[in-house]
């Protein structure tokens, strides 16, 4: 069975190391908060201008001068620190901020990626996303296989307006974990639990490798 | 002591005429000027180029001066959260530029820095990129970007005193350090206005040189855009 939004957020938990700072993006990259595994210790920033960030606060204890940048109130956990936009992309662009996870419309078979933009129909801006995916050293997408028509989200080559070039090195989806190899293409390393590799390879529009046994993951 | 003390918002926003850029702080609606955009739209002041990271929402922020079409142009990296905005864009009544959010930070720090142009790999092989000079360093491609001029930086910060030094608080900090140095007439508007002496030197994160006019702000709404929150008694 694919994987539903949580699935995919606990399954990204599992690529989490100690020490590591991280940024995640809006939507189900907020959700992987929610999945550090035991005894693995990170710490969350948020580009508005916190490390340290926590859960969100207890009912009657909201700060209207403590968000995250999907603008959601929050807490600052013990160690926490605050400071200003440019310090923040400073540490991003420094690569102080050892793994991003974001949300893509579109990922292309060379890890090119596009999130900010249907012309004609939405223009939201980009936010921090093209400062993010331009310097991270590792990028995780988090998204849905297929868009809302069906259309594989998986492409040899975006067709939407571009967030970043050969960036993305992993994508998580409902139905798998890719690496992507700019040379080869998304290789496919795991199936969501009761997912045949026949689907996979349906429903990738890119060049796919597939390599051997593709074991299921454990979520 | 170089007192910067005006009387209130309206004395504050002496000099802005039509057709002028400003910077505008807040990320979202934390951290934004709110008395001053109030009195800015009493004034009444019209064709405004407005850099801020965000456009506020409708009836709230910079939204107070959408619906008045009081701006002509938005400098932003995110403007998803107004319909009276997307309206304005769509139909082109609104001239909108969208700027990733590291460099419209950095575009104001520059300014206020002194560093007329810099380097950034953001937005390389995007649309941010057309027309841009490209120059690789360290074997990756990097975009020139030019540091901003705004005629006046409004913003909002927690703690203030008679000599401009300011105090922010929570992520209300946001862009409204880098805006503060950046303006060639820094406003600011705080939540509490106090003596000289009375905050700790070590602790000031703009230095009263970058502030030419301290108001106290009368009302404070701060609203919230997304209240989230975690129920105070589960259930076990």
């Amino acid at each position: 069975m694919a994987l539903d939004k949580n699935g995919i957020a606990r399954r990204i938990a599992q690529e989490l190391r100690n020490g590591w700072y991280v940024n995640l993006g809006i939507g189900i990259p907020t959700l992987v908060a929610n999945y550090i595994p035991d005894g693995i210790d990170v710490e969350f920033q948020s580009e508005n201008g916190i490390l340290g960030m926590g859960p969100f606060p207890f009912e009657g204890e909201e700060d209207a001068d403590l968000i995250n940048a999907g603008k959601q109130t929050i807490t600052a956990l013990a160690g926490a620190s605050l400071f200003d936009s440019a310090t923040s992309f400073g540490m991003i662009r420094a690569r102080k901020v050892q793994l991003t996870v974001l949300g893509a419309m579109e990922v292309s078979d060379r890890g090119d990626i596009a999130n900010w933009k249907i012309p004609g129909r939405m223009v939201k801006g980009m936010g921090g996303a093209m400062d993010l995916v331009a310097s991270a050293e590792r990028i995780i997408v988090a998204m849905q296989h297929s868009n809302r028509e069906g259309e594989s989200k998986l492409l040899s080559a975006c067709t939407l307006p571009l967030t970043g070039v050969g960036c993305v090195k992993k994508v998580v989806t409902d139905l798998a974990v890719l690496d992507i190899d700019p040379e080869r293409g998304f290789i496919l390393r795991e199936r969501a639990p009761g997912v045949s590799v026949d689907e996979i390879i349906a429903k990738t529009a890119g060049r796919l490798v597939v390599e051997g046994e593709i074991p299921e993951m454990t979520v | 002591m170089i007192r910067k003390v005006v009387a209130n918002t309206d004395v504050a926003l002496d000099g802005i005429a039509d057709g002028m850029t400003l910077m505008v702080g807040g990320f979202g609606l934390c951290g934004i000027p709110e008395n001053l955009i109030a009195a800015l739209r009493q004034r009444g002041t019209r064709n405004l180029t407005c850099i801020s990271n965000n456009a506020g929402v409708d009836g709230f922020g910079l939204g107070l001066l959408l619906e008045t079409r009081q701006i002509r142009k938005m400098i932003s990296s995110y403007v998803g959260e107004n319909d009276e905005f997307e309206r304005q864009m769509l139909s082109g009544e609104l001239e909108v530029e969208l700027i990733p959010q590291g460099t419209l930070a950095e575009r104001c720090r520059a300014a206020g820095a002194g560093i007329p142009a810099f380097y950034t790999p953001a937005g390389y092989g995007t649309e941010v990129a057309e027309g841009k000079e490209i120059r690789m360093f360290g074997g990756k491609p990097h975009l020139l970007e030019h540091a901003f001029d705004a005629d006046f930086a409004l913003v909002k910060a927690w703690k203030g005193d008679e000599a401009g030094n300011l105090i922010f608080k929570g992520t209300a900090r946001n862009f409204n350090p880098m805006m503060a140095m950046a303006g060639r007439i820094t406003v600011a508007e705080v939540e509490e206005l106090v003596p000289a002496g009375t905050l700790d030197p070590n602790a000031i994160h703009v230095p009263g040189i970058f502030v030419h006019r301290i108001v106290q702000g009368t009302h404070y709404e701060k609203r919230i855009e997304q209240r989230t929150v975690r129920p105070k008694n589960p259930t076990i």
